[in-house]
């Protein structure tokens, strides 16, 4: 078994945990809506206050996303994103700041750069972990064993469904975090009520012991987050987020300050929702 | 459905065919197909699910389906003397509804209400929604908004038999879309819903499990040959590829003789230097809908739109077992262009009386190549999947 990577993230929500304090991670697409906004967009996000950033490397079948995502990913795609730049953007982000960078995309993108050349670059540019949401937890796999090599943090999922003795498993493999899935579902999907989703992330944090538990898929929200987190050690959104750099940018009246100053205003917001 | 034979016993318990197969899902999935893959394993024994199956091939579906001697087409082509495995005959009219039954039988042991489908050319979406009024069963097929262009009657079919056909409307409204939105209805309603794959491709079980549900079209073969010419194995098996599902069905049962030559044959759309969808001629290993095998995808492994004027192979994949057995050599794949399947419909409507579905039609393209030169004594066997019926807009459009 892997053993769980110390890192820029692992050490980041420790310290968060230590102070008493949830921690709010943000997905947004590389590459989208354009080529030109992916560092300023991570910048902004990042000034608002978000603990850890997931930049997405756009896939042309991304089987587990809702329609936000999936749009982003085809825009991104069209404007010209290929994995180089993403990690050329993650490079030049992780330079600036202390605030931990993640990769999360699908399998065949980092098959075809090279299983092991893509961990090395990745680490090479600063990246402190990766989620590959269709690379289910093995250790004999060429992508954990590659994970290991280069010492990236490999970010498991966890669902509703997920049994227990595979909730066991899944922690052993995973580190930095584990990744709730909110409800059976792709991202940007409805959540519904709170409830049963509260109950079932407090059974899982109960039964892992090794990392801490973030949720994500769905919540779009401070009110949201603040829910979420009284029930696990943070929460994760993407959808939304990417809705409003999407809208922003749509809004050709709207000068890129304000765009950048709504993306980093919202992300203050939702980190309200994580001091409780 | 049959034990894989001795020598020949993929996937392994991981579910690969060599380098080929596994499982690239996300983890809501996994103990679905934990699930499905003991209840497959399970119903395989047992003799009450063995009865229900082959009871509904014989009664429902019409199997036996015959294996008709093509006298006029081998004198035609000059060659050995082929045979027509005729699974143009099934019900619904094509291969797809063995896979469908036997899928069917299994979602109702297993307690599951709700089943799911993607089609592409909508025969397997027809045989989906056949078998789910035949047992009183909610039904969603998906299918690319392209594709309820091109394949109109079947979309009609579908809804007479009280299915909800839902266009796909993302990347390019074809198959592969269809696919990605079906895996992300499974992805919402795992607890309830079964997802009928329609070709051996997908995560581990289904490319054994599709495969299992289809060899019966092998093993007539063997059963109807030997009564017809005393020998059960022929010289040639020919099938088009597009999932592979036709293909596997024929080849399996053969695959342990190695004097038995399988040929393959993938559509070459416009030509394989235009747009196509010759996955195992020109595509590199790949993950896609679940598994790793080979794949049309660009140098950044974005996954490329294939195209053939037949709605059933135009897909960017193909299944893993089919990666394997080109990567091994056991089987040989060709390709035949569009204008080369028209021929091909032609051919056998004009020779034999039998008017082929556009996918089948590129399985005799390849034939028309083959045969002129084997030896008079030489059997050769092709899988005619599907009949002609729901591509005669198409087809008329094209001649
Ligand atoms: C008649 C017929 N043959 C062949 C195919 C291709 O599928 P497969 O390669 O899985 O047999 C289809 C798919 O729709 C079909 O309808």
């Amino acid at each position: 078994m892997t053993s769980i990577t110390e890192s820029r993230l692992t050490s980041r929500l420790g310290a968060l945990a230590e102070r008493g304090e949830k921690a709010l991670g943000m997905f947004v697409t590389s590459g989208f809506p354009d080529l030109d906004a992916t560092s300023d967009v991570l910048r902004a996000i990042d000034a608002g206050g978000a603990d850890f950033i997931e930049l997405g490397m756009p896939f042309s079948d991304p089987l587990a996303e809702g329609v936000p995502i999936q749009r982003s990913s085809a825009r991104a795609l069209a404007a010209g994103v290929t994995m180089e730049r993403t990690l050329a953007y993650a490079r030049a982000f992780t330079q600036d700041s202390e605030t931990p960078l993640l990769l999360m995309g699908y399998g065949n993108p980092v098959m075809q750069y090279g299983i092991s050349n893509f961990f090395r670059d990745a680490r090479s540019s600063g990246v402190q972990g990766v989620i590959l949401p269709d690379v289910l937890p093995d250790p004999d796999s060429p992508f954990f064993r590659a994970a290991s090599e280069y010492g990236v943090n490999t970010v498991c999922l966890v669902s509703p469904t997920t049994p227990d003795a595979r909730l066991d498993f899944i922690d052993e493999l995973s580190s930095g975090f584990v990744y709730a899935v909110s409800v059976t579902g792709v991202t940007g999907t409805d959540k519904g009520d709170a409830d049963p989703i509260l109950a079932y992330l407090r059974h899982v944090k109960e039964r892992i012991s090794r990392n801490p538990l973030l949720v994500g898929f769905g919540i779009r929200s401070a009110d949201d987050v603040r829910s979420m987190v009284s029930a696990a050690d943070g929460a994760i959104v993407g959808s939304a987020l990417v809705d409003l750099v999407g809208a922003c940018w749509d809004n050709d009246a709207m000068p890129r300050d304000e765009k950048l100053a709504t993306i980093e205003n919202f992300v203050r917001e939702l980190k309200s929702g994580t001091r409780v | 459905m049959t034990e894989s034979t001795a020598t020949y016993a993929l996937p392994d318990v991981r579910g690969y065919f060599g380098d080929f197969g596994g499982s690239f899902v996300p983890e809501i999935l996994v103990p679905a197909l934990e699930e499905l893959t003991a209840a497959f394993e399970e119903a395989k024994h047992d003799p009450s699910f063995q009865a229900q199956y082959h009871g509904l091939l014989r009664d429902y579906v019409g199997r036996p389906t015959a294996l008709t001697f093509a006298e006029r087409l081998s004198e035609h082509l000059g060659g050995g003397r082929i045979y027509l495995k005729r699974e143009d005959l099934c019900h619904t009219g094509a291969h797809k509804i063995n896979n469908a039954i036997g899928q069917i039988l299994l979602a109702r042991r297993m307690g599951k209400t709700r089943i799911i489908a993607e089609t592409g050319a909508g025969q397997h979406g027809v045989a989906t929604a056949t078998v789910c009024a035949r047992f009183g069963m909610e039904c969603i097929v998906y299918m690319g908004a392209e594709d309820i262009e091109r394949q109109k009657l079947n979309v009609h079919r579908m809804q007479l038999l009280g299915a909800e056909v839902r266009p796909a409307t993302s990347g390019s409204q074809t198959l592969k879309d269809a696919t990605n939105e079906a895996i992300r209805d499974w992805v919402t309603n795992v607890r309830d819903t079964f997802y009928i794959i329609g070709s051996v491709v997908g995560p581990h079980p289904y490319p054994a499990m599709v495969r299992d549900f289809h060899t019966i079209i092998g093993r007539e073969v063997k059963e109807a040959l030997e009564a017809k010419e005393g020998r059960s194995d022929p010289d040639i098996l020919i099938a088009c590829v597009g999932g592979g599902s036709n293909a596997i069905g024929l080849f399996h049962p053969f695959l342990d003789n190695p004097s038995v030559r399988c040929i393959g044959v993938e559509a070459s759309g416009e030509g394989l230097d235009g747009r196509h969808a010759a996955t195992l001629t020109l595509g590199r290993p790949g993950i896609l809908h679940g598994a790793l095998s080979y794949l049309l995808q660009d140098s950044e492994g974005q996954v490329d739109l294939a195209h053939s004027i037949s709605a059933g192979l135009d897909y960017p994949g193909v299944g893993p077992e089919h990666a394997w057995l080109k990567q091994s050599g056991r089987v040989e794949y060709l390709s035949a262009t569009d204008d080369e399947a028209m021929f091909g419909v032609k051919l056998l409507s004009e020779t034999e009386g039998i008017i082929p579905a556009l996918e089948t039609a590129h399985a005799i393209a390849g034939l028309a190549r083959i045969a002129p030169d084997t030896a008079a004594d030489q059997l050769i066997v092709l899988n005619c999947s599907g009949r002609g019926d729901k591509d005669m807009q198409t087809i008329a459009g094209a001649l």
